[in-house]
């Protein structure tokens, strides 16, 4: 039984994780993580995913390949 | 970004410094985006080009009723499938998810470790971009999609709704199967490095 609420909770867990889900459900999700501690640290290191590639998912576009598109487009750069 | 009807039309006269400025906008966005569904520098710069191109080319086709970087992410999205379906015609069907629902629903053991208070440094050296960059590549096609958009580019649900004709509660679906599989991917890495420390 146990094992079907955490599968319950972790289907919720999309609007959770963004800061998007209703009130109702931030109370139900958080009752169940304040008893389960592998829930816990399911959504704990969930958003810390998250923030990792928000942080640190994106590259800068580099130099020569900008330069290169420009060219091929005809352009000034800057 | 100047998105107004006004700079549309500029763009839709080839006026070069208009294009300049939609590029010097948008193109890091566009790189990122083929970059992290294509794997590959070369591949990544060939959609970045093709893709604004195709986007000068077509101008006279945008009717304004979606943003213009939505648009432009649409056409990259577009060649760098096409690209992707090009190499891999022969290898795994692109649309076979790597894990099931199930699976990502149900963390293993090395899903359960504890890494979320790890040190920003641990978390951020080369090591751990690759095996991030790694676990994005190893989702299926149309997780990655989702995925690279909302949480990479960070589109709203709408706009990334928009680029792949999903419905937005698709779009929360996917992403959040997609968030689920990349946690079980840095769990296990980070198992295996909490193990290797301690001996």
């Amino acid at each position: 039984m146990k094992n079907e609420e955490c599968r319950h909770l972790l289907g919720q867990l999309a609007d959770y994780v963004d800061g998007e889900a209703s009130q109702a459900l931030c109370q139900e999700i958080e009752r169940h993580l304040s008893g389960c501690e592998n829930c816990r640290v399911v959504v704990d290191t969930l958003r810390k995913t998250v923030t990792l590639y928000h942080t640190r998912g994106r590259e800068p576009l580099p130099g020569d390949v900008e330069a290169r598109l420009y060219r091929v487009l005809d352009l000034k750069d800057r | 970004m100047p998105d107004d009807p006004a700079f549309v039309e500029r763009l839709r006269a080839g006026d070069k410094e208009a294009c300049a400025i939609c590029v010097r906008e948008h193109s890091a966005n566009v790189y990122n985006l083929a970059l992290k569904l294509t794997g590959e520098p070369a591949a990544a710069e060939d959609v970045l080009q093709e893709t604004f191109l195709s986007a000068f080319r077509s101008i006279a086709r945008f009717e304004g009723k979606a943003q213009l970087s939505t648009w432009l992410y649409r056409i990259a999205h577009n060649a760098a499938l096409m690209r992707l379906r090009k190499r891999q015609v022969d290898t795994v069907s692109l649309d076979e998810p790597v894990e099931g629902e199930d699976s990502i629903l149900q963390p293993r053991d090395a899903g359960r470790a504890d890494w979320s208070e790890n040190p920003e440094q641990v978390l951020l050296d080369a090591e751990m971009r690759r095996v991030m960059d790694e676990a994005v590549a190893s989702l299926s096609e149309t997780l990655r999609s989702v995925f690279v958009l909302r949480d990479v580019n960070q589109l709203s649900t709408a706009q990334a709704a928009q680029v792949l004709g999903l419905s937005e509660e698709a779009v929360k679906s996917r992403l959040l199967r997609a968030r689920l599989a990349l946690r079980e991917k840095l769990s296990a890495y980070m198992a295996g490095r909490a193990a290797e420390a301690k001996r």
